[in-house]
């Protein structure tokens, strides 16, 4: 039988000699030196995030959060930054929270494992999660503005200047969706493995279709692994620069964005610009330093929330 | 009655519904052939346009040309000189020399991370060492920039003495920083997804723990822990924010892993604002977008693959 071959490879393996297992390595050192390559990642951790509190707690106030920037962002506050990451990651949310939702189920509920459509789109799914941020701006300006924005402008404002086709802050949500698609998929997925082949088997004996199964028992039980991808995708595309940075988002502006084609400022592109194009790093540094925590505190909020959703989730999974 | 009455009613929504979960279903994929079709699409005038020819063909792109008579023939990268210069090996250079930098930085780090939880750590320990690595994966990699511009490049410059505060080992160790993570999850995932079974026949053997690991478990994990790394690479390749605010982005061909670097995502991101819609310039930067894509595209996909094939191969023999 095949599957006792490979077995019996590997013992043949460890038959150059049962003597081979004298308590000669005890492992003390391999376990020294992988314990010290943990120490150092959690040092690196503890000194970066212990730099950015100790750095940006002084400047952090209610001014700060609530008030936009003065005098050539050496003064001011943070709020329009703020403001215009909120509105972009909702903005995301929406659009890409039910598009992620139902290609989980798709894959879980519809098809087989072993279908070629399912493996061809478990493979976009994975590449999807593997194409740089970069590449992702690229195409939000090559597809959402270039494409479908100057698109809707031929047809509808050919007498005026570009409405849709400029940068704004509903391509930036759309690229961003399209970026974050995978996390909502697969937090999804995880969730409808939790839930007991019972619970489905009785709402078919009750004569619920398979849709009505999807809506009443699959969707309400897998709430929580839905929430939990909704977060870590809010949590991941709140701190996305590089797709932003062609597609919407500004260094300042005087005004909050209220339309969707408007453009926005970020918190992830404040720090981009704030930290490399400031004629006087010095006199921006403690408002740099607070931007940069307050980033750092929402992103960290949300993922504690999400990892205390998806381990209670297991945990009533394995009861 | 009510049944009767409910159930041919619900057969075009079941239809409908059905459908409606198919068509979403289909997003990644028709999201990931829209990403390269629209992108290849800006970089085709690379290949047919004989203007764009004029300064940017592929031979032009790859080898030494003379931009300026009686003087020897050289790479460069000036796309905005009155002679403009469409070099891309200064890039790729830049590229794979900050890319080599921070796998020098993370594989052992995270490899050896990954061994010690998986092998060594008691559960409690695997419970601090887990969110910790998620913690350092949810890190924004603009706050890692600038974490690397502000502080390390300063620690860096006085430790080693150096005249410019950012080049590539800079923004390498911040890129291993990123990196990390994506090597750990994988190289943990294939040395705990090894059957206990292979584990239980070393220990009736005489094994003591160490010997297990290193008889049975990594030879069996070893394609899985490869398959981290290259995915690793993959990301230091395709990473921007962070090699754009901490590598100095200037275009040097030079083996000293202190010299300054300019890498193909950085420059995207540096000059595509600036560029003129359609001119030579914005198509080769949709070019190295392209190259992008199809590297990482190239790399996720062989990794999934591997991943893919040594988790059946595992899973199958214990049953």
């Amino acid at each position: 039988m095949k599957v006792h071959d490979r077995t019996i490879t590997y013992s043949e393996g460890m038959t150059a000699g049962p003597l081979d297992f004298r308590p000669k390595s005890s492992g003390r050192i391999p376990r020294g030196l992988t314990f010290a390559a943990v120490l150092v990642i959690i040092s690196m951790l503890a000194v970066i995030l212990g730099n950015i509190v100790y750095g940006g707690i002084g400047t952090i106030s209610w001014d700060f959060l609530t008030h936009p920037p003065e005098n050539g962002m050496e003064e001011g506050g943070v709020f329009p930054a703020i403001f215009g990451t909120v509105a972009l990651v909702l903005l995301m949310v929406i659009a890409v929270v039910p598009i992620g939702v139902l290609t989980a189920i798709y894959l879980h509920e519809y098809t087989s494992p072993k279908s070629k459509i399912t493996r061809m789109i478990r493979v976009a799914i994975a590449n999807l999660a593997g194409v740089p941020s970069i590449v992702f701006g690229l195409f939000g300006l090559g597809f959402f503005i270039a494409f479908i924005g100057g698109g809707l402008d031929w047809l509808f404002y050919r007498d005026e200047g570009p409405v849709w086709g400029q940068p704004a802050i509903i391509w930036a949500a759309l690229t961003l969706a399209l970026l974050t698609l995978p996390v909502v998929i697969v937090s999804t997925e995880e969730a409808l493995r939790t839930i007991p082949r019972e619970l489905k088997e009785a709402s078919y004996a009750l004569g619920g279709t398979k849709l009505q199964t999807i809506v009443r028992i699959i969707i309400p039980q897998s709430l929580p692994g839905i929430l939990t991808g909704s977060i870590l995708a809010v949590s991941r595309g709140a701190g996305e620069v590089a797709p932003i940075m062609f597609t919407g988002a500004a260094y300042y502006l005087p005004y909050l964005p209220n339309k969707l084609n408007d453009q926005f400022m970020e918190l992830g592109y404040h720090i981009y610009v704030m930290a490399t194009q400031s004629p006087n790093i010095e006199a921006t540094k403690p408002i740099l330093y607070g931007t940069v925590l307050v980033l750092l505190v929402l992103t960290f909020l949300l993922n504690f929330i999400a990892i205390y959703i998806r381990s209670s989730m297991r945990k009533k999974r394995a009861a | 009655m009510q049944e009767l009455k409910f159930k041919p009613k619900s057969k075009i929504r079941e239809f409908l519904g059905e459908k409606f979960i198919s068509v979403s279903a289909f997003s990644a994929l028709i999201g990931i052939l829209l990403i390269f079709t629209f992108i290849f699409k800006e970089a085709i005038p690379v290949f047919t346009d004989p203007e764009v020819q004029e300064e940017a063909s592929l031979d032009k792109m790859v080898f030494k040309q003379e931009y300026y008579e009686g003087r020897d023939p050289k790479w460069a990268w000036q796309p905005t000189s009155t002679v403009p210069k469409f070099s891309l090996y200064p890039l790729f250079l830049g590229t794979i020399k900050a890319a080599i930098i921070a796998m020098l930085f993370a594989a052992p780090l995270g490899v050896g991370a990954a061994i010690y939880s998986s092998e060594f750590a008691s559960r409690r320990m695997r419970e601090i060492i887990k969110p910790v690595i998620e913690l350092l994966a949810a890190i924004p990699s603009v706050v890692l920039g600038f974490f690397s511009l502000i502080v390390l490049a300063t620690v860096l410059q006085n430790v080693f003495g150096l005249t410019f505060r950012l080049n590539a080992m800079n923004a390498g160790i911040a890129l291993g920083l990123a990196v990390i993570p994506i090597i750990f999850t994988v190289a943990e995932d294939a040395m705990t997804s090894v059957p206990n079974s292979l584990r239980d026949a070393a220990i009736a053997l005489g094994a003591n723990p160490w010997q297990v690991s290193f008889t049975m478990v990594f030879p069996a994990a070893l394609p899985g822990i490869a398959a981290g790394i290259v995915l690793g690479f993959g990301r230091a390749v395709g990473e921007t924010m962070i090699v754009l605010m901490a590598s100095g982005n200037a275009a040097i061909i030079s083996g000293d892993f202190f010299d300054s670097v300019r890498t193909f995502s950085a420059t995207i991101a540096a000059e595509l604002a600036e560029v003129v819609f359609g001119s030579t310039h914005y198509t080769v930067l949709f070019f190295i977008g392209t190259l992008l894509f199809v590297f990482t595209f190239i790399i996720n996909l062989g990794g999934e693959m591997a991943l893919n094939r040594i988790k059946e191969k595992l899973q199958g023999r214990t049953e």
